[in-house]
């Protein structure tokens, strides 16, 4: 019972890692009906700029704050290079022309700073809690806690920006109807730029977290395959939907991991691992043929 | 004046239903098939047939099987890769367990196994629409892929799942020279790409279109959702699964799961958009250009970094590969959202007038 419970808080926090990272698709999706595939290569962007200002000899915090500068001047080059003159094409163009950044990241981000894996410290080390351990003999690693702490804050914080301010009253009238808000007099163009500098901020959280976790490595870019599931879980178009998608995937994920392999094995022999690589797909794909919109997207209704 | 069909007057149904209603069409296809069939194993090198001829060709194949699914049926998919891999170890397996078995029966089995496979992704297409579907079609992708590499019955015990293709006969003849592989490929692609080019001409293309443009009022005007979609997906598959086949015993001769990656199914999705969404001739048009692409920023950047005294390593270069690469796709779906047959339509219509101004 304990290493189920060990377990299954182990995968409820790594969950929120991926929720940190789905939050950033999210945020675009619902501001301008953008699928942002490059979301994966914006996490591995930001964490190399801010390992790559610290061994130009910055201090963390400047660091930050200039891979903070970045990721806001890139995410509106991106807006005003790419999407602006994409307005009105099919979505799969747009999703097609996020892939094409996504390479684009890809290879222009290890040139300048450097392609070689590198540690990132920020100061949160990666081991178990001894109280829990003691007490519970259970295996809690401070760092994920950590992360999820951080994850539930920028949930919060996002919220409240998107409920009570009026860049965020903005957004939300942008994200419920282009045509209407232009009418009403909100700049659109501002605000996909906003939403971008935004998505830019979330993935630099992500990146930061991801990046002392694993180290900061090309394999970055792979945690956008580990949000999507979370993604069409909890639906495109919701804050909370990315957190409870990320708390499910992760939690089942790590039990599928653990309880399922044996079970192949007894049946088939031989070695059943890896299965974290599709279950999470699988699942949500399950899940969908229930709910098709995920669990807190909006409904979608076809007239003819 | 070069393109203009006055003067064609077609006198019978058959005439005006034929698939290239306009003469010059028949010509160029004519002479564009004479060329690959005669002309270009009389002059290609062996390089040309095995690097870049066979996957040309082999990547056509699976970029029109997705843009039957993508282009026609409208249902974005980002697992074509796994389509092939089952094609490619169906293929394998076809030949290694049945005694006798011709070779392209083997294909066609491997072809149909897949469209089987693809049935079964395909399912979820009924209720789940857009970007959903997308992002569940990548179950597809990870889940085959996880399969071919941890069943070992399917890739015969082999460690890691790699294959080994065994020999290519055909009616007691056996092919291994590029140019005699490069004219199976051919064949197969040739009879393929008019069979689909046919298909979508027909009922059941105007039926994938009608789904495509809107599945609710497609089905208010009566037609089956159900049958129609798991079609696409069984024909893309299909196209998919023999394409696979031919990539591994043409082509490579030896892969592994590892090798259909989420990489390889982009760079399908990235011919259909560069060549053209819903264009049969947009499928090769994409394929060639997303294959010579890299081959050209190879030749082409380290020249460019002598030219300016750049001291370029190999890891630069690919980088600068994997940047312009990307650039050039967003690039070309600014300029040219509709692809290089949008490109090919606009030079048609030209040429009606060409080289006179009126």
């Amino acid at each position: 019972m304990n290493f189920f419970l060990e377990v299954l808080i182990g995968g409820l926090l790594s969950g929120l890692m991926y929720a940190l990272v789905a939050l950033g698709f999210v945020m675009i999706y619902k501001a301008s009906g953008v699928f942002n595939f490059a979301q994966g290569a914006m996490v591995y962007l930001a964490a190399l700029s801010v390992v790559g200002c610290m061994e130009k000899g910055a201090p963390l915090w400047l660091a930050i704050i200039l891979a903070f500068v970045i990721m806001t001047l890139f995410g509106i080059a991106t807006e005003k290079f790419v999407l602006r003159k994409l307005v009105n094409q099919p979505p799969i163009a747009l999703f097609m022309a996020t892939i094409g950044l996504a390479f684009f990241i890809e290879g222009l981000a290890p040139m300048v700073f450097g392609s070689e894996p590198r540690a990132l410290e920020l100061g949160i080390v990666d081991e178990p809690i001894p109280w829990i351990l003691d007490n519970w003999n259970m295996v809690i690693s401070k760092f994920d806690l950590v992360a999820a702490g951080v994850a539930a804050v920028l949930v919060a914080t996002l919220a409240l920006f998107f409920q009570y301010t009026r860049v965020g009253r903005a957004l939300r009238a942008v994200a419920d109807d282009h045509q209407a808000a232009l009418s009403i007099g909100i700049p659109l163009q501002h605000i996909w730029a906003i939403v971008w500098g935004v998505a830019g901020f979330v993935a630099l959280v992500a990146g930061m977290m991801w990046g002392a976790r694993n180290g900061v490595q090309f394999a970055l870019t792979f945690t956008a395959l580990k949000a999507l599931p979370v993604l069409i879980l909890g639906g495109f178009t919701s804050v909370p939907g990315a957190i409870v998608g990320g708390l499910i995937i992760g939690a089942s994920e790590k039990l599928a991991e653990i309880y399922i392999p044996p079970v192949m094995q007894d049946m088939f022999g031989g070695n059943f691992g890896g299965i974290e690589g599709w279950f999470p797909y699988v699942l949500a794909l399950l899940f969908l043929l229930v709910r098709p919109e995920g669990l807190f997207g909006e409904k979608h209704i076809d007239r003819v | 004046m070069l393109y203009r069909e006055a003067g064609q007057f077609k006198t019978t149904y058959a005439a005006d239903q034929q698939v290239f209603p306009i003469r010059q069409d028949r010509i160029g296809i004519i002479a564009l098939l004479v060329v690959a069939f005669v002309g270009v194993p009389l002059f290609a090198s062996e390089y040309w047939f095995s690097a870049i001829l066979i996957p040309f060709l082999i990547f056509a194949l699976a970029a029109l099987g997705l843009n039957v699914l993508t282009g026609y049926a409208g249902q974005l998919s980002l697992g074509s890769a796994a389509f092939m891999a089952v094609g490619a170890y169906a293929a394998y397996n076809f030949q290694l367990r049945v005694e006798g078995i011709p070779i392209l029966v083997s294909f066609i089995c491997a072809g149909l196994t897949a469209a089987g496979v693809g049935i079964l992704f395909g399912l979820p297409s009924l209720r789940i629409k857009g970007f959903y579907l997308a992002v569940a079609t990548l179950a597809a992708q990870f889940f085959i892929v996880w399969c071919l590499t941890k069943f070992p019955w399917l890739s015969n015990n082999s460690s890691s799942g790699v294959i080994s293709t065994q020999r290519l006969i055909i009616f007691g003849y056996e092919l291994t020279t590029p140019v005699e592989k490069y004219l199976l490929v051919l064949s197969i692609v040739v009879v393929l790409a008019m069979a689909a080019k046919n298909l979508v001409r027909s009922a059941t293309g105007r039926a994938w279109m009608a789904v495509r443009d809107m599945d609710v009022a497609a089905s208010v005007i009566g037609i089956k959702l159900m049958p129609t979609k798991l079609l696409a997906f069984a024909v893309s598959s299909f196209y998919c699964g023999v394409a696979g086949a031919l990539y591994a015993f043409c082509y490579l001769g030896s892969v592994e799961p590892d090798g259909f990656s989420l990489d390889m199914s982009f760079k399908i999705l990235f011919m259909i958009i560069i060549g053209g969404v819903g264009s049969i001739m947009g499928s090769f048009l994409g394929a060639a250009f997303i294959l010579l692409l890299p081959i050209f920023l190879d030749v082409a950047l380290p020249f460019v970094a002598d030219l300016f005294g750049l001291p370029f390593s190999s890891a630069t270069v690919s980088h600068i590969q994997i940047t312009v690469f990307g650039a050039l796709i967003m690039f070309f779906l600014i300029v040219e959202p509709h692809g290089l047959a949008r490109l090919w339509q606009i030079a048609k219509e030209k040429l009606r007038l060409w080289p006179f101004p009126h």
